[in-house]
């Protein structure tokens, strides 16, 4: 595809005209911003040659759309803050997507060169604050590096293992006009990730699974980003080895395939962690070994020799001892796998073994006839979207149920925070991901205490239009929250009960949305069916049992074999 | 806790020394010392680190992180190899003309020179690897430290790795 730019390339251009310019050389289709001192030129300039804008309404709900962007989509998500405080207020964003290793190149204003570190109005050391959590940070100098750093930028941000990149521009340098040169190639001789995975390790790995008993795979979000999805299933298929996903893989093998465990980790199924317990081969595929998946690791996999295929080598031996590590790309490296010749693993019994506990210990709840179980509604939506629907959620109790209730079949469906557990997520990054698939139905799925952080977006749903259907789970309290207080501090509720709330009925409708309060299985039913017809955004208070926990759950210092709450 | 040598190559833009020590305090991992210069190549910079570590894990995860930082073209820990590794220390030692001659002569054998002389004091510079620096100053403290800097340790690879690699277990004063 050719991308056709207004400007002559030979031409002078200003700095802000040199941004719109290499932001369509990159085809970049939409950004999330919101305008600000620093940032006139860029702005004025983005007036004259559109790309389409979408205006959050705050930075942080600008930020977490790229985000939901990035994730359903494959591509960076593209941001534009001003200086100083429209910088600092996209900070749990981009932590957010560093973390969840999501593609992001951000654009932040800075004041004029001339005046930077003399404490400027609206300055902030956005270099020295965003130098942590970001994959790497420029700040423009001189307008003729932009288009070099432009490029590098999303090069970075997408290559190797995903991540956000950050490009200050001084306001002067947005200003000032030269002649620049599109052409200058990248440089970038320290980053260089290895894809292609070491056919000596893929080999050990083949023998590996050929005298394994009892292999268990473990997909992370690394098999989304490499888009190996199809790779996992059959590496599972021809060599018999059962899946287990992370929190943030899910939707990379289809939850109704028989070798599907389910969710492993600290609210994952008895199925999955028991296998993970159990095996005698670990093969993590694109995984990170977080703590919210292993629960405690002295009694992580005791038995098993651990593989692990990771684009980033940091990632390997970091928290788990590895024996066959495998830096690559997930693609490549299941596609090597399948072309080694060899048998499966030797492993009927253990698949059976593993049924068995499957089985006799699925999720479970209880159904109560006056409220509306969480679970139960989870289910509902499900079988309503036929599991077809991408879910955005923020994050907590409702986060836990969506993702054991809510299976796909597919992949780049499923948008959640894992990582940093970031509140106020779910409900912009679903505007970000019906931009993204604007043929998909968008659900997002939130808390009460969540969805009152960034709720000021509902605003995009009716400028937009946008046919999201935001749910929120609302039981009155910071749900998550409240468990742990109820099982680790004697039912000590502080300050997580919401008793006092907004009307989100009439909240959704001062933005000129539909809004609806149910309180019963019968009216969700009713309202939802309803509301999934149509193409028009809509709000559903959905009043939940204010009691319930989320389990089986793997109590903070236990191991993944000491689950409480199972199925009886 | 362990000490290790660990050299990086990197771009001389400029936050380097920022994103590499932000690097360290974000992971948790001990800087003994830092040394950063010029190197023959226009814009490149080496920089030595001299960490401790608790066990081979974590200085294998240091050197992963460190290989992230996309300004940072190399990174070797170099402690098994064979190699030349100096620091500089200058110390200010009370003195007055009855001990000059003194220490003057504890100074000769190290090959450290006496840079600066006042009426109450020396200032002595040695060069060397840290057990020498180290030596020198344990032999001046009876006389009085008044002030004392180093430099911390820079390092490379010897050109021949096949060389003699332990001469410092043969003489002190080389």
């Amino acid at each position: 595809m050719t991308v056709k730019v207004k400007a002559d390339p030979e031409s002078r251009l200003s700095g802000s005209e040199t941004l719109i310019h290499a932001l369509k050389q990159e085809k970049v289709d939409v950004v999330f911003g919101y305008p600000g001192g620093a940032v006139l030129p860029i702005y004025d300039a983005l007036y004259q040659n559109p790309i389409k804008h979408v205006l959050a309404r705050h930075e942080q709900g600008a930020i977490h759309a790229a985000e939901g962007y990035a994730r359903v989509s494959g591509k960076p998500g593209v941001v534009i803050a001003t200086s100083g405080p429209g910088a600092t207020n996209l900070i749990t964003g981009i932590t957010d997507a560093m973390m969840d290793s999501l593609p992001l190149v951000i654009f932040t204003g800075q004041v004029a060169s001339g005046v930077i570190g003399t404490d400027a109005f609206q300055e902030a050391d956005v270099i020295g604050i965003t130098m942590p959590i970001t994959k790497h940070n420029y700040q423009v100098r001189k307008l003729q590096d932009l288009p070099r750093i432009v490029k590098e930028a999303f090069h970075i941000a997408t290559t190797g293992r995903p991540g956000p990149v950050l490009v200050d521009i001084p306001k002067d340098v947005a200003a000032s006009i030269a002649q620049v040169n599109f052409n200058d190639s990248i440089h970038l001789p320290g980053f260089q990730p290895t894809t292609n995975p070491n056919v000596l390790q893929i080999k050990k790995l083949n023998e590996a699974i050929e005298s394994a008993k009892k292999p268990v795979i473990l997909a992370g979000a690394g098999v989304l980003h490499a888009k190996a999805s199809e790779q996992l299933l059959a590496v599972a298929v021809k060599k018999k080895i059962p899946v287990v996903h992370t929190l943030l893989g899910l939707g990379g093998f289809p939850a109704d395939h028989p070798l599907f465990l389910g969710m492993g980790g600290m609210h994952g199924c008895y199925a999955a962690n028991m296998s993970l317990y159990e095996c005698d081969l670990l093969i993590n595929v694109g995984a990170r070994f977080d703590d919210r998946l292993t629960g405690n690791l002295s009694t992580f996999a005791p038995h098993a020799k651990v593989a692990h295929i990771d684009i980033d080598p940091a990632e390997i031996g970091k928290n788990v001892k590895t024996h066959i590590p495998i830096v690559g790309d997930a693609n490549e490296a299941l596609n090597k796998l399948l072309q080694e010749k060899g048998s499966s693993s030797m492993c009927e019994e253990w698949l059976d073994h593993i049924q068995q506990y499957k089985q006799k210990y699925p999720y479970w709840h209880n159904e109560v006839k006056e409220v509306i179980s969480p679970q139960g509604l989870m289910e509902m939506i499900h079988t309503m979207t036929e599991g077809d629907s991408i879910i955005t959620t923020d994050v907590g109790q409702h986060q836990m149920w969506a993702a054991q209730y809510y299976t796909f079949k597919e992949p780049h469906k499923w948008v959640t925070s894992g990582g940093l557990g970031t509140m106020g997520f779910g409900f912009p990054a679903s505007i970000g991901a019906q931009l993204a698939r604007p043929d998909k139905r968008v659900i997002s799925l939130v808390g009460d205490g969540g969805f009152q952080m960034t709720s000021q977006e509902l605003i995009l749903l009716k400028e937009l239009n946008l046919p999201i259907k935001v749910v929120i789970v609302n039981n009155g309290s910071l749900g998550m929250v409240r468990q742990w207080q109820e099982t680790f501090y004697e039912k000590r509720y502080s300050q997580s009960i919401l008793s006092v709330q907004p009307d989100f009925v009439k909240l959704a409708e001062s933005y000129g949305i539909r809004g609806y309060k149910v309180s019963t299985s019968e009216e969700a039913r009713t309202v939802l069916s309803d509301v999934l017809q149509d193409d028009e955004p809509a709000l559903i208070d959905c009043r939940v049992s204010p009691t319930e926990n989320v389990y089986p759950m793997v109590a903070p210092g236990t191991g993944l074999h000491e689950m409480i709450g199972v199925k009886p | 806790m362990k000490k290790r040598i660990v050299t990086a190559t990197v771009f001389n833009h400029s936050g380097v020394l920022n994103r590499v020590t932000g690097l360290f305090t974000k992971r948790q991992f001990n800087i003994e010392s830092i040394t950063v210069g010029h190197t023959e190549t226009e814009g490149i910079s080496k920089m030595t680190f001299v960490v401790s570590v608790e066990d081979d894990r974590q200085i294998e995860q240091l050197t992963k992180q460190l290989n992230k930082q996309i300004d940072v073209l190399k990174v070797s820990d170099i402690t098994d190899q064979a190699i030349v590794a100096r620091e500089l220390a200058l110390i200010k030692v009370l003195s007055n003309g009855q001990t000059r001659a003194e220490i003057s002569g504890i100074v000769e054998p190290f090959r450290a020179t006496i840079i600066d002389v006042s009426r109450d004091s020396v200032t002595v510079q040695v060069t060397g690897d840290t057990e020498k620096v180290e030596a020198m100053i344990d032999l001046l403290k009876p006389y009085g430290i008044k002030e004392l800097t180093r430099t911390g340790l820079t390092a490379f690879t010897r050109g021949s790795q096949k060389s003699v690699t332990d001469l410092k277990q043969y003489t002190l004063l080389k």
